[in-house]
C-alpha cells in the first residue's frame, strides 16, 4: 500500500507498475472440475422471452457459443467440454444482472467447430457473434456496424493498464504482438476504420510501434489511462461531462482484447486463457494465465495463497477494482487482476464527516470541488451535486478516497449518486 | 456452500494513503510545542496551569456534550485538544481558571459542536472562543495590566499597545532579533516568534495545513504595514514589527489555517489570506482594538463560502 510521504507539500506521484522484463511465462492454472460463466442478461424463468435454448445437464463444448434465450444477443464462449450443472440468476455489482451457467468439467476436451468454419474470411458480423466473450472484453460498440448511432470513427487500443500494480495490457503488448498486428488488421478490415491509435507507456514504444497503429505516448501518473484522461491528453478531446467517449467517435480497446481477436482468426478458435495478475497479500504480484470462468480458489490454492475469512478478495486493481463475497466467483474476460488483501491490515472506511482540508481537491485529475460534492452527496441530493458540483465530471480514478483524511467513502458515493440518477432518468424515459 | 468463508467486501479503493485526523491533530499539537514550551519556561507555573487546564476542560467539554448528543465520543481525534493548546497559547500567563473553562467552553461547544462536531464549524473555534472573551471581559485581555507583575528582564510593555498609544516613538525599545526571540510580553504560546515560524514550516511541509493562506497572510500585512509606514512613518510601524508581535504569527500558520473555516481553492486561499493579513493591520492601526488577528480571521471565516465558489471549471465542464 503506498503510505502518505513523510513530506508532502505538492500532490505525490503515484506510477503505474512495469510489467517484468525478463517477462516470465504466466503461470497457467490447471482446468478446474467446475467454471461458471456469468451472462450479461437479466434472468426470467417465468418471462415473455423466447425459447429457452440451454437447460441443466446440457453437453458442452470447448468454444461452444451458448445463448440462453431465442431472441437475444447476449451469449457467452464455453471455455470448457462438460454438461451445465446448473443455471441461476446471479446479481453483479449495483443492480447488474446476469445469469451463471455452471459447468462440470468432463475429462476429454472436445473443440467445437463453428467458428473455424467461419474465421477464414473475417466479417463484422462473426466478430459480433463470436468474439464479444474473449480475454480482454472488447466493448459492444467495437463490433457496432456504424449503422447505429454513435459512430464510432477512432479506435484507441490501451497498451496500458487501467489501474495500479496491473501489468496484464502491458504484458500482452510485449509477448502478443504478432497477435496484435493481426489483430490491427482484421480491426481495420472489418470496421473499415483507419485511425487507430496505440496508447503504450515510453517504456514500450518499441513493441508499440510495430503492432501497424498510430503510436501515442501515455504518462505513467495513475491516472492518466483512464479513458476521460488519455482523451484529454493524448487525442486532446475534451470530452462533456454527460457525454460518454463513444458519444465523441472514440472506443477504447484493451491490446489483450486485439491480441484475442488476431489470435482468434490466425488460429481458428476463440482465445480462453484469461492473462491476469495475482496480487498476494504481500504485494508480490504474480502473472497468471487461466481459462475464462475459473473460480478464484482454484488460483489461490495453485499459488499457495491461503485464504482467511475476513480477507478482502478483489478483481481488478487497488484502486477501481470491485470486491467479492464468495471464493467462487469465476474470473470473466474483463477480470485483469485478482487481489488479496489480509484481514488484518486493510485499509476501511469510516463515518467521520469532511473536514474540509482540502487533500482531494489537490489531488483530483478532474478538478471537481470534492469537499462540497461530498456534502451534498451524503445529504442524497444527487441531483443538485450533479448540476452545481460537477458529479457527472469525474473520472472515477478514486484518488479522493485514497487521499481523504477523514476516510470518507467518497468513490462510493459519487458511484452510487450517478446509479440512482441513471434509475431515475430511466425511469422517467419508461413513464414519459 | 453454508460454511463458506466470509470476506470483507467494500467499496473501491482498497488503498489508502494512511492519514488520518488524528495525527494531523496531533501533529499541529506537536508544531505548537516549541512556543509553549518557551512560554513556560518565560512565566512559570502559572502558564503551565492555563495550559493544562485549558486542554483538559476543552477535551471535557467535548466529552460531555458527545454524552448529552448521544453522538460518537470524538474526543480521541485530538481536534479538541488542540483546540485546548491553541486556546492557551492565546492567553495571558494569569488567566483565571474560570476564564480559561468558559472560554474553552465557548470554542468547543458553541464554536464547534453545535454546528455538527468537526468539520461544521464555520468559524474557527478558538477564535470564537477568544472574540467572546475578549468583549466579555476586556480587561483580563490587556497583557500590560495582566503580566503587570512579570519582569522576565525585558520591557514589560505590550508592544502592540505601546504602538497604539505612543506611535512608532513607544517602539523603539524593542528589536527585531528580540521579538523573533520571544523577548515581548502576550499570550503564552503566542510571543515565540522563531518557534511559531519552526512550527508553521513543519506543518507546511507535512502538508497538514496549507501554505498557500499562511503566505498570503503574511503577505497581506508585510504589504499593507508598509504602505501604511511609507505614509507615515512616524505613526505607523513597519512590517516586520507588525510580522512579529501579537498573534500574527500564530495567526498566519495556526489560526488562519483551521481546516474547515478556510477555503481549499487555490485563488480563494490566496485571497482569504491576503484578506485577514490586510485586515489585521487596518484593525491594529485604524480600529478599535489592540490586535486585529482575531477578528481579522472571523470576519474572513465569513466570507469563506462565498470565496470558495472561486473555482477552476471541473474537466468537461462546457459553460
Amino acid at each position: 500500500m503506498i503510505k502518505r510521504p513523510f513530506i508532502s507539500l505538492a500532490k505525490p506521484r503515484i506510477e503505474y507498475e512495469s510489467p517484468d522484463v525478463t517477462l516470465p511465462e504466466p503461470k497457467k492454472i490447471p482446468t478446474s472440475e467446475k467454471v461458471t460463466l456469468l451472462l450479461n442478461e437479466a434472468y426470467e424463468p417465468f418471462g415473455k422471452k423466447n425459447a429457452v435454448l440451454l437447460k441443466k445437464d446440457d453437453s458442452v463444448k470447448t468454444g461452444q457459443k451458448l445463448s440462453l434465450y431465442d431472441d437475444s444477443d447476449a451469449y457467452v464462449i464455453s471455455s470448457v467440454t462438460g454438461t451445465i450443472s446448473s443455471i441461476s440468476p446471479f446479481l453483479g455489482e449495483f443492480g447488474c444482472s446476469y445469469i451463471a451457467i455452471a459447468i462440470d468439467v468432463a475429462e476429454d476436451e472436445e473443440m467445437d467447430e463453428q467458428f473455424k468454419a467461419l474465421s477464414v474470411e473475417p466479417t463484422m458480423d462473426i466478430a459480433k457473434n463470436y468474439l464479444s466473450f474473449i480475454p480482454g472484453n472488447p466493448p459492444a460498440s467495437l463490433f457496432s456496424n456504424g449503422s447505429t448511432s454513435p459512430s464510432i470513427d477512432t479506435i484507441v487500443i490501451c497498451g496500458v493498464d487501467s489501474d495500479l500494480l496491473i501489468t496484464a495490457n502491458q504484458h500482452a503488448l510485449i509477448s502478443d504482438e504478432k497477435a496484435i498486428r493481426k489483430g490491427v488488421g482484421i480491426l481495420k478490415q472489418i470496421t473499415g476504420i483507419e485511425n487507430i491509435i496505440m496508447a503504450a507507456p515510453e517504456h514500450l514504444m518499441q513493441n508499440a510501434g510495430v503492432c501497424g497503429a498510430q503510436v501515442s505516448v501515455v504518462d505513467t501518473e495513475y491516472p492518466a489511462t483512464l479513458p476521460r484522461m488519455i482523451m484529454q491528453n493524448v487525442l486532446g478531446k475534451i470530452v462533456p461531462a454527460e457525454k460518454s467517449c463513444e458519444d465523441m467517435g472514440v472506443c477504447f480497446v484493451s491490446a489483450e482484447a486485439v491480441a484475442s481477436i488476431g489470435t482468434a482468426f490466425e488460429e481458428g478458435h476463440i482465445p480462453l486463457f484469461k492473462k491476469f495478475n495475482l496480487i498476494k497479500k504481500d504485494g508480490n504480484s504474480v502473472m497468471i494465465s487461466a481459462r475464462i470462468g475459473t473460480p478464484v480458489h482454484e488460483i489461490f490454492s495453485a499459488c499457495d495463497v491461503t485464504v482467511n475469512e475476513k480477507d478482502r478478495i478483489i478483481l481488478g486493481g487497488p484502486m477501481t477494482g470491485s470486491s467479492i463475497y464468495s471464493e467462487h466467483h469465476p474470473i470473466q474476460p474483463d477480470t485483469d487482476a485478482v487481489m488479496i488483501q489480509d484481514g488484518k491490515n486493510l485499509a476501511l472506511v469510516s463515518d467521520y464527516p469532511c473536514i474540509n482540508c482540502g487533500e482531494c481537491i489537490r489531488i483530483c485529475p478532474a478538478k471537481i470541488p470534492v469537499n462540497m460534492l461530498v456534502r451534498f452527496l451524503e445529504a442524497g441530493q444527487y441531483e443538485q451535486a450533479a448540476e452545481e458540483y460537477d458529479l457527472y465530471s469525474c473520472v472515477e480514478c478514486g484518488l479522493c478516497s485514497f487521499v481523504c483524511v477523514s476516510r470518507m467513502p467518497i468513490f462510493h458515493y459519487i458511484k452510487l449518486a450517478k446509479y440512482e440518477l441513471g434509475r431515475i432518468s430511466t425511469a422517467e424515459a419508461t413513464n414519459a | 456452500m453454508l460454511n463458506q468463508k466470509k470476506f470483507i467486501v467494500s467499496h473501491a479503493p482498497f488503498w489508502h494513503d494512511g492519514s488520518t485526523v488524528t495525527a494531523r491533530s496531533y501533529n499541529m499539537i506537536i508544531a505548537a510545542l516549541p512556543a509553549v514550551l518557551f512560554g513556560f519556561i518565560s512565566y512559570g507555573m502559572p502558564a503551565v496551569g492555563v495550559v493544562s487546564l485549558s486542554v483538559s476542560s476543552a477535551i471535557v467539554w467535548e466529552l460531555l456534550f458527545n454524552k448529552i448528543s448521544k453522538r460518537t465520543i470524538s474526543i480521541g481525534d485530538g481536534n479538541a485538544a488542540l483546540i485546548g493548546i491553541l486556546f492557551g497559547m492565546l492567553l495571558p500567563a494569569t488567566s483565571p481558571w474560570w476564564l480559561v473553562i468558559t472560554g474553552t467552553f465557548v470554542a468547543v461547544v458553541i464554536g464547534k459542536q453545535i454546528f455538527g462536531g468537526i468539520g461544521g464549524n464555520p468559524f474557527n473555534p478558538v477564535l470564537i472562543g477568544l472574540a467572546i472573551l475578549m468583549v466579555s471581559w476586556k480587561d483580563f485581555f490587556d497583557f500590560n495590566e495582566a503580566l503587570v507583575n512579570y519582569d522576565l528582564g525585558f520591557a514589560m510593555v505590550y508592544p502592540l499597545s505601546a504602538l497604539k498609544h505612543l506611535g512608532t516613538s513607544g517602539i523603539d525599545a524593542f528589536n527585531t532579533a528580540d521579538l523573533l526571540m520571544g523577548q515581548q510580553s502576550g499570550g503564552i504560546g503566542a510571543t515565540f516568534g522563531l518557534g511559531l515560524i519552526i512550527g508553521g514550516i513543519y506543518l507546511i511541509i507535512r502538508g497538514f495545513i496549507r501554505w498557500e493562506i499562511s503566505v498570503s497572510f503574511l503577505a497581506g500585512v508585510v504589504i499593507t504595514a508598509l504602505l501604511f509606514n511609507l505614509v507615515n512613518s512616524a505613526q505607523w510601524a513597519g512590517p516586520v514589527f507588525h510580522l512579529l508581535t501579537g498573534y500574527t504569527l500564530i495567526g498566519a500558520f495556526f489560526l488562519a489555517t483551521e481546516d474547515s473555516s478556510s477555503p481549499v481553492n487555490f485563488i480563494p486561499m490566496l485571497i482569504y489570506g491576503a484578506g485577514a493579513g490586510i485586515m489585521t493591520v487596518l484593525i491594529r492601526n485604524t480600529g478599535a482594538h489592540i490586535d486585529g488577528v482575531v477578528f481579522a480571521i472571523l470576519l474572513m471565516n465569513l466570507v469563506n463560502p462565498l470565496l470558495d465558489r472561486i473555482r477552476p471549471k471541473a474537466l468537461g465542464k462546457v459553460v
